[in-house]
């Protein structure tokens, strides 16, 4: 596995100045992304999910940040890389997308435009060679007429259609890295099957790696070969993506999986929710950050708890390592 | 959920052949709600979903009359409201309410919450006529945060101080302040995380059980919707496509597109199988609507006469109704030969759950 990795991100932590101090916004996260694999980060709003993908970037650019800890993309460390040599790498080995394609596109160039403009950043080839490659870049995106959509505007195009664009444009270096922020999140759910299913396709198609930042954990269980779970800036669950919808070892993962009304089978009379919402980055507690919320807390949860393996995940949480793992899923009354 | 309530009684809000038009320039016209029929009796929790554009938001505005229909009626328990005038339509507003998405843009950041949530009880005068007096105000106030679930502490404190699931229960409860016997929601739980959309989800479900409340709840999510719901109403470019039973029409689609929308739906289980695969192309723009089914288009079990004849909302042995040629009976699946297994049948056939 280890030669495969392609990137290795180890105790990536990140700290911007709040209030006088600076505060871990993301503590300790570490993962690996292997080639030809799609890892999905999952967290709700404040987990530090995007701040993860901004660090991996070299796009936290807040004045009196600290970002720490070591992200290594090709054996090559990108912490503290000079913003020049990280330029390069941006948009030719590491592209990434966002929720909104519509603030990604510049409104008064057409999409073709700007894909060009993008290959030409990188790559010495005429106006003409480029267009050719745009169109089919577009092409393969599932873009119908592709030569007449590049001649478009942004604002011209439906949402689905500007997603593709901006994968199109994303892809056109042939990045070995994508990063996709959110990128269905705005997107009906008919139109996110195909963009979720052309995200499946790439590693197949262009042998991409696919970093998936999302809340959703239906994208992520359809999705991504690997799931890591956030929880206030920290890991709470790391794995194989069908062991961890399987079985969660995280009371965090097991309690979020039950939050969600399913869509099959039985009708729960009530949803089972979390108490409480998680604590900001500055009332983050020095124990294990879920504790105020979680049904399974004792004394030994006021010291934060490692990553321990429990079955094929990793997981942040003593219950493991107490030798009594998380029971079997709870199953809420049904109605009738 | 109780039971449906008996159909006998009279419909608590309904619409008929309701339309709204917008015109968009160049002589252009949206039809963002071309002929909508439907009945809501009271207890109901009428589900609307379907996708962006589809109106079902303007539908729930058109119900409250927050906008006025450009064609057919509106009438609530009993009384046409379509082109009722404000004045006269005041004092029914006591008995529809409306709790919106954003829950930070619902309420005035420089007011406290006391204040934004006493103001409908100001507004509207007393059940027997006259004003309420302060006191009478400040103890339904201390009522209503016991209702959904806030300390008494909040109504001294500003919307910004709240979280969102928080802000979303202070507009829950500004919109029961009178006690009204309907509420539309439209998309009340979108904006939120998964673990406080379960509170407000089973906040809305205990709500209607205590204070038999009448709810038209719009949203895209169909796992909310079938959570909360009695019956569903699935819109397709400003007309319903198919409505009927919650249970019925989300586990045994009978029109293409909701069976489509239900298999788009991202699950959270472990994956055993393949996907099936994705509805082609996006949903038409509303100014200019494909001829004959809507759908047709983008419909997998498309024929000759889908491009040509729209079909009309119907009603199936079962009950619901259902605007399409050829729609899914649960018994004959193979009367959709075009249609892929696992539409054929409904989702569940294709995608094991555990």
């Amino acid at each position: 596995m280890e030669g495969d990795t392609l990137l290795a991100v180890r105790d990536l932590t990140v700290a911007l100045p709040i209030g006088g101090r600076l505060v871990p916004i993301v503590e300790s996260v570490s993962f690996t992304l292997g080639a030809r694999e799609i890892l999905g980060i999952v967290g709700e709003s404040g987990s530090g999910k995007s701040v993860t993908s901004l660090a991996i970037m070299g796009l936290i650019d807040v004045p009196g940040a600290r970002v720490s800890g070591s992200v290594r993309f090709r054996g090559r460390e990108l912490v503290g890389l000079a913003p020049r040599t990280y330029r390069a790498l941006r948009g030719r080995e590491i592209a990434m997308i966002f929720q909104d394609p519509m603030t990604a596109f510049t409104p008064v160039y057409t999409v073709g435009w700007q894909i060009d403009e993008q290959i030409r950043a990188h790559q010495k080839i005429s106006r003409k060679e480029a267009r050719s490659r745009t169109v089919r870049l577009l092409g393969d995106m599932g873009v119908p007429d592709p030569e007449q959509v590049a001649g478009r505007y942004p604002h011209q195009l439906s949402g689905g259609l500007r997603q593709r664009a901006m994968i199109a444009m994303a892809l056109s270096c042939n990045p070995a890295l994508l990063i996709a922020d959110e990128p269905t999140t705005a997107l009906d759910v008919t139109v996110q099957a195909q963009i979720l299913d052309l995200l499946r396709g790439l590693r197949r198609d262009y042998g991409s790696s696919v970093l998936l930042i999302t809340h959703d954990m239906g994208v992520v269980a359809e999705t991504c070969d690997r799931t890591l779970v956030l929880y206030s800036g920290l890991v709470a669950e790391r794995g194989p993506t069908g062991a961890l919808f399987a079985r969660p070892g995280h009371p965090y993962t097991a309690a979020l999986l039950d939050s969600i009304p399913p869509l099959h089978g039985p009708r729960p009379k009530r949803l089972p929710s979390i108490s409480g919402s998680p604590p900001t980055p500055d009332e983050r507690p020095a124990g294990c950050p879920f504790a105020l919320r979680c049904t399974h807390v004792h004394e030994a949860c006021a010291v934060r708890p490692p990553l321990v393996a429990c079955g094929e995940q990793d997981v942040a949480c003593v219950l493991p390592t107490e030798g009594r793992p998380l029971p079997p899923r709870f199953v809420p009354e049904f109605c009738a | 959920m109780t039971p449906l309530p008996v159909e006998t009684s009279s419909p608590l809000i309904e619409t008929h052949d309701l339309r709204m038009t917008y015109r968009v320039g160049r002589g252009r016209v949206l039809r963002a709600l071309d002929g909508v029929s439907l009945a809501v009796q009271a207890g109901e929790v009428l589900g609307l979903v379907g996708e962006s554009g589809c109106g079902k938001s303007t539908l729930g505005r058109c119900m409250l009359r927050l906008v006025r229909p450009s064609g057919g009626r509106v009438v609530f328990d009993g009384i046409d409201i379509t082109a009722m005038p404000e004045r006269r339509l005041r004092p029914l507003r006591q008995d529809m309410q409306m709790v919106f998405q954003d829950s930070y843009a619902a309420l005035n950041p420089r007011r406290p919450v006391g204040d934004l949530v006493a103001e409908p009880l100001r507004v509207h005068s007393a059940p027997g006529g006259g004003r309420r007096n302060g006191v009478e105000i400040a103890r339904r106030l201390v009522e209503l945060m016991d209702l959904v679930g806030l300390p008494q502490a909040a109504l001294a404190r500003y919307p910004h101080e709240f979280s969102g699931g928080q802000r979303q229960r202070i507009n829950i409860a500004r919109a029961l302040a009178l006690s009204p016997r309907l509420v539309v929601a439209d998309e009340p739980v979108a904006a939120l995380d998964v673990s406080i959309q379960a509170q407000i989800v089973n906040l809305f479900m205990d709500l209607r059980d205590r204070m038999g409340l009448t709810y038209v709840f719009v949203a895209h999510d169909l796992a909310v919707v079938r959570q909360i719901s009695t019956r569903v109403a699935v819109m397709y470019l400003g007309a319903i496509v198919e409505l009927g039973e919650a249970d019925a029409v989300l586990h045994h689609p009978a029109h293409p597109y909701t069976a489509a929308l239900i298999a788009a739906v991202p699950e959270p289980v472990a994956r055993t199988d393949g996907l099936p695969p994705p509805l082609r192309g996006d949903v038409p723009s509303p100014i200019a609507p494909p001829p004959g089914c809507r759908f047709h288009p983008r419909c997998p079990a498309m024929r000759d006469r889908c491009s040509v004849d729209p079909p009309v909302l119907r009603r199936l042995p079962d009950g619901r109704e259902v605007a399409c040629h050829y729609p899914v009976l649960g018994a004959e699946p193979d009367l959709m030969p075009g249609l892929p297994a696992f539409l054929a049948t409904g989702p569940a056939a294709g995608r094991p759950r555990h």
